[in-house]
């Protein structure tokens, strides 16, 4: 299991002239660190910015080394950094195996067999055919993560990922996410505003 | 940049000026030689396609033209001639002299002269349709004039129409037969009776028959309009419609849209008399269902405005002789007499029963007219049509008058 | 900058909304500009070189005219008055019931016939002589012989506006269902329920203010289109005087042709008179806030809920029934046989009508199937692009892309003249390929109105997901963003059909009649046709479009029958 590593060197981030965050951080594969702050502070935008999705409204400037390679200039779905939201996000018209296959690289042989494998690997053996809607929350965050897994990212962003979930689920999900990163050795960034969530992850928080 | 945009225009400008497209022009006198060109050629004939028995007619002959010279006939369907005309303007306007979209149009009055005065017919080469011989012009002078204008073999007859009256014979005992009549009529009958709006052809026609009816002279109907005399000339007309508008269906605050809503009107019962170009009209409605089986037709005592409808070929035309094969088999005994039958479309002929042979008399005679159906010699006394001008200027007097309240 | 860069695959796409604005602006502005020199004097063929206001002094002299530019206004402006108000109110009196799914199916179905047939339902209906008088006669009246009351082309043009507001109901009720999820409605509602707002109160209180920008664009066309109407108008509308937009027909259609100058300069005129109805619009909307706000500010909660309510469902619900009974209307009247009066039903049936007018059908159908078609892909494909350039960008298309509903804005007679002498100039032949090019001209604003709030509003969270998925833009294109937007493409597509199954003067002027559709035809035998001929034709025009909503209402549903999260999308 190769580790990846990701270093963020002079983040600026302002909108019409005004700063909105300043940011230098190295993060080494299975370490997360907690962005946390209030709302409109550019947690949202740190993350656009990383994975490639800053609104041209915004100017940034720095450097984003992934594995050491600077990526500020590659398009989003080059720069292999992964990305999970407040929902699931499961494409709503492609079967659970759909959206695990949409995740897969084109190079990767045998689809079905790795489909399987990912759905055994959290509890849902047969899945493939479902329709995404009648999976329980729980499940459908698996198959997310599974799915982000898939993609083979170098890193990954994480946004507020667990605020929708109920409270007993929320804990469920936050160790099975935080495991599965560290079980990848992928480095990640989490944006959140609950303490708990940066508890969970155990690695730094930067507060803005 | 400026000056190979300069080159690259003039190239395409001589590529278009190079077009091998050069219709040919057909010399009408040589009628073999028309024959061999029109072999091959499709004709695109633009006619009013309002009545589906006319279409049927014109897709009959069309057939016909294909069986008997190979000649392919495209019906252009069009709601108002004008649409044509229109479509021969813009190509004038645009410099296109040999690739015209219209080889035939189905035209007359206004329409002609203004094709003719602004130079967008072809011609003269009506006149020497094997044909032309059958309508005996020399003896019905309404086939060398066209609402007073010289047609100088620029069009070709078609179909005859004037105009009469219908009326439901069930509920009306003594149609009126002359305009003072008719307002005496509608008078004693109020809201029984209305007329198309001008400019509608059929209302304008209307206003036509009256003003010859009323004025104290018709000879300066049928020399263009002078302006310095409109007004005394008119002035019968219009106190006669003053009269009149009162007593019309709606109080003349509404006017129908043609000749067609006038017999649907007629068969709701709205009015019980109405008027029509067509003495095969009544007719027709009744065998389609939409007039009563009681419905009759007549011709006002003094007789009533008539007119011959025509086919023209416009100066771009690409299919010039197959245009012409097209009018000369129109005007033959067989395509007439067909078109004579009242199942078909019960069109009066242009031709002159004198001229024509036995066995082609023998194909008019053979055909039952229906009882709504005025004979040629109840149709009296065929009144020529005024100068087009007139039209022109009833029209827009009317409208001043009654078209704006 | 960190987004994005414009990678080859890019640029065509990038080009995109230049090339619609070429496609739609050229013509639009040669034939505008080959019409408006005339109307100034410049028409060399006709002897007009030298630049002059005659034509104007001229076209203000018709007598008439200020009548006609009067009902031409209140059409423009009683249509969207009335068809908006009626629609917030349905929808705000029956959001979430049964009524509204209801309506939702309906909305289709009554989309698709086109404005003529509508018209001529009207007609048969309401006309003194029609089916609904022919119910209640003699039974209910006494009449033995239709009454002689002035119903239909009546001097204000409110039956022309009836007419135009029964069909812009289900146009504005399309529009604004595509709209509603992107503000979510039932959030707001239940916030101000919440304070105690009955629910139809609160919703016309917290969604209309928000939703209301997004459909302006459409009510914005249904202003154009109503100020400017030729087909309606020529049937239920005025004709003493006949309103503007006819009389510059009738004018470019004189046989003098002296009269295209006045023609010219009436079109011009009919172009201003658009603009004024639009800038009165403008008032109406601060009018209409600043009352909403007064009202919204007084606090109250719960009176006139009822009557708000009730209005709402019995307007549209006439509407409806009206249209309905129309299409009964065409459908009888295509079978009567002799139908006297006073009689319920015609006293013999006949399906001669049909059978005529079906031998007569095959190749004005493929015609208008193939432009349908043809001319429907092309402008899915452009709109497509364009909006799809838009997400591409990241940001929205420059002002200059409402140029796109200009063709919308520019009354058509205005423009198609010119036009024509602009093929002429460029020798296109009128054939299929340049009748399909001018539909395009109309069907494309419609397309993108229809199409673009969908596309904007989908979540991009979407397409950010795919793209770290690795998706190229493409992929996303193909694989995400388009299924997920195929119902709302579909009904795009079956609005555009509809568009184009509807042109008569683009498709029998530019097509200088050669290419026969289902429309040319009805128009040519409605000029002397029969009732029957007319309800035929009329039936027949509905048919393709008809097919084109089921399509797309039915389609979705099929493929999407196991797709449980694909219904919330619709």
């Amino acid at each position: 299991m190769k580790v990846h590593r990701l270093q963020l060197e002079n983040i600026h981030i302002s909108l019409e002239g005004k700063q909105l965050l300043a940011l230098n951080a190295e993060i080494s594969g299975g370490e997360v660190l907690t962005v946390m702050g209030p709302s409109g502070v550019g947690k949202s935008s740190l993350l656009a910015y990383l994975a490639g999705f800053l609104a041209p409204v915004f100017e940034a400037s720095g450097l984003t080394r992934l594995d050491g390679e600077v990526i500020n200039e590659l398009p989003a779905e080059q720069r292999n950094v992964g990305l999970l939201f407040q929902d699931a996000l499961l494409f709503p018209h492609l079967s659970v195996g759909g959206n695990l296959r949409f995740a897969l690289p084109a190079t990767v042989q045998d689809k079905e067999a790795r489909i399987e494998q990912a759905l055994a690997s959290i509890g849902l053996e047969g899945f493939a055919e479902r329709d995404p809607e009648t999976l329980s929350g729980g499940q459908r965050s698996r198959v997310a993560l599974q799915r982000l897994l898939l993609s083979e990212p170098k890193a990954v962003l994480l946004d507020e990922p667990f605020s929708r979930l109920d409270s007993h689920l929320r804990r469920e999900v936050r160790e099975f996410v935080f495991a599965g990163l560290k079980a990848a050795g992928l480095p990640a960034i989490m944006v959140t505003h609950d303490a708990e969530d940066a508890d969970a992850a155990g690695g730094r928080v930067i507060q803005l | 940049m400026h000056r190979r945009l300069t080159g690259v225009s003039s190239a395409v400008l001589a590529c278009l000026l190079a077009l091998p497209a050069f219709a040919a022009t057909p010399e009408p006198d040589d009628w073999e030689q028309v024959l061999r060109e029109a072999r091959g050629q499709t004709v695109y004939f633009d006619a009013w396609a309002g009545d589906p028995q006319i279409n049927s007619y014109i897709a009959w002959a069309a057939q016909q033209l294909q069986s008997l010279y190979g000649v392919e006939v495209t019906h252009v369907k069009l709601s108002d001639t004008a649409e044509g005309v229109s479509r021969v303007l813009a190509e004038k306007l645009a410099g296109n002299v040999q690739e015209g979209t219209v080889d035939l149009l189905w035209v007359n009055g206004e329409n002609f002269a203004t094709m003719k005065g602004n130079d967008l017919l072809f011609g003269p080469w009506a006149e020497q349709l094997p044909n032309f011989a059958l309508v005996d012009a020399d003896n019905h002078p309404e086939m060398r004039e066209d609402f007073t204008i010289a047609v100088e073999g620029y069009e070709s007859p078609w179909t005859r129409a004037q105009l009469v009256f219908y009326y439901d014979s069930a509920t009306v005992e003594n149609p009126p037969r002359n305009m003072r009549e008719l307002l005496q009529w509608t008078q004693s009958n109020r809201g029984q009776f209305t007329y198309p709006r001008p400019p509608v052809f059929l209302g304008s026609t209307f206003l036509k028959q009256a003003l010859l009816e009323l004025a104290v002279d018709s000879a300066p109907l049928y020399r263009p309009v002078d302006q310095a005399q409109f007004e005394s000339i008119t002035a019968p007309l219009w106190e006669f419609l003053d009269a009149l508008h009162p007593q019309l269906l709606r109080a003349g605050r509404s006017f129908p849209g043609g000749g067609t809503e006038l017999r649907r009107m007629m068969g709701d019962g709205e009015i019980s008399l109405a008027l029509s170009f067509s003495p095969s009209e009544a007719n027709a409605g009744i065998v389609a269902g939409e007039l009563p089986p009681t419905v009759r037709s007549y011709v006002p005592s003094g007789g009533s405005i008539g007119n011959v409808s025509f086919l023209a070929i416009p100066f771009n035309a690409q299919a010039k002789a197959g245009a012409m094969v097209l009018a000369n088999f129109l005007l033959s005994a067989q395509a007439q007499a067909y078109a004579y039958d009242p199942e078909v479309m019960g069109s009066a002929t242009v031709l002159s029963m004198e001229m024509l042979s036995a066995q082609q008399r023998a194909l008019f005679e053979s055909i039952e007219a229906g009882p709504a159906t005025l004979s040629p010699e109840a149709l009296g006394n065929t009144l020529r049509e005024p100068h087009p001008d007139w039209m022109d200027a009833l029209e827009r007097a009317w409208v001043e008058r009654y078209g704006a309240r | 900058m960190a987004h994005a860069k414009a990678l080859p695959a890019n640029i065509g796409v990038g080009l995109a909304p230049v090339l619609v604005l070429v496609v739609l602006i050229a013509p639009v502005a040669l034939g505008l500009a080959l019409t408006l020199l005339p109307a100034f004097g410049y028409l060399p063929v006709l002897g007009g070189e030298r630049l002059t206001l005659t034509y104007f002094a001229q076209l203000f002299a018709t007598p008439g005219l200020a009548h006609s530019v009067a009902v031409s206004l209140m059409a423009g402006l009683l249509t969207p008055l009335l068809a908006l108000s009626l629609v917030l109110l349905f929808l705000a009196g029956t959001a979430g019931t049964r009524l509204e799914r209801w309506m939702r199916r309906l909305v289709a179905p009554l989309l698709a016939i086109p404005h003529a047939a509508a018209a001529f339902g009207l007609a048969f209906l309401i006309a003194p002589s029609g089916l609904f008088m022919r119910l209640i006669s003699p039974e209910l009246n006494g009449l033995s012989s239709p009454p002689d009351v002035l119903i239909v082309n009546d001097y204000w043009g409110l039956t022309m506006s009836a007419g135009l507001i029964i069909k812009e109901i289900p146009f504005l009720l399309l529009m604004a269902l595509a709209a509603l999820p992107q503000i979510e409605p039932e959030k707001r509602v239940a916030i101000a329920r919440s304070l105690g707002y009955r629910p139809c109160r609160a919703w016309l209180m917290t969604v209309v203010p928000a939703l209301y920008p997004l459909i302006r664009l459409p009510v914005y066309a249904v202003i154009a289109f109503a100020s400017a109407t030729v087909d309606v108008s020529l049937i239920l509308g005025p004709n003493l005087p006949y309103t503007l937009s006819v009389m510059v027909l009738q004018w470019f259609n004189d046989p003098d042709l002296n009269y295209r100058f006045v023609a010219a300069a009436g079109a011009l005129l009919q172009l201003g008179v658009t603009i004024c109805a639009l800038l009165l619009w403008r008032l109406i909307e601060s009018l209409g806030a600043w009352l909403g706000r007064r009202w919204i500010n007084r606090g109250e909660r719960r009176s006139g809920e009822a009557l708000l309510r009730v209005s709402g469902q019995l307007g549209v619900g006439l509407a409806v029934l009206v249209s309905v009974g129309g299409v009964l209307a065409l459908l009888i009247n295509s079978f009567a046989g002799f139908w006297r009066f006073p009689d319920n039903l015609p006293g013999a049936w006949t399906t001669q009508t049909w059978s005529r007018a079906l031998g007569e059908i095959a190749q004005p159908l493929a015609n208008t199937l193939l432009i349908a078609l043809v001319s429907t892909a092309i402008a899915i494909v452009m709109v497509l692009a364009v909006l799809e350039s838009e997400q591409r960008a990241g940001r929205r298309l420059s002002p200059s892309m409402l140029l796109l509903y200009l063709p919308l804005l520019v009354p058509q007679i205005a423009f198609l003249f010119g036009l024509i002498v602009a093929t002429e100039f460029l020798r296109w032949a009128p054939d299929i390929k340049l009748v399909i090019f001018a539909h395009l001209i109309f069907m494309l604003p419609y397309t993108f109105l229809t199409l673009a709030e969908a596309y904007r509003r989908l979540d991009p969270r979407w397409s950010q997901l795919a793209a770290t998925l690795g998706a190229s833009p493409w992929r996303i294109f193909w694989r995400v963003r388009l299924p997920l937007l195929l119902a709302p493409c579909l009904t795009a597509a079956a609005v555009a059909i509809a568009v184009s199954v509807s042109q008569y003067l683009a498709t029998q002027l530019i097509g200088a009649g050669r290419v026969p559709s289902l429309t040319t035809e009805a128009v040519a035998l409605a000029s002397g046709g029969s009732r029957g001929i007319i309800a035929v034709w009329a039936l027949l025009q509905a048919l393709i479009p008809m097919l084109g909503f089921a399509l797309a209402l039915f389609l979705p549903r099929l493929l999407w029958r196991n797709r449980r999260g694909m219904r919330g999308l619709n």
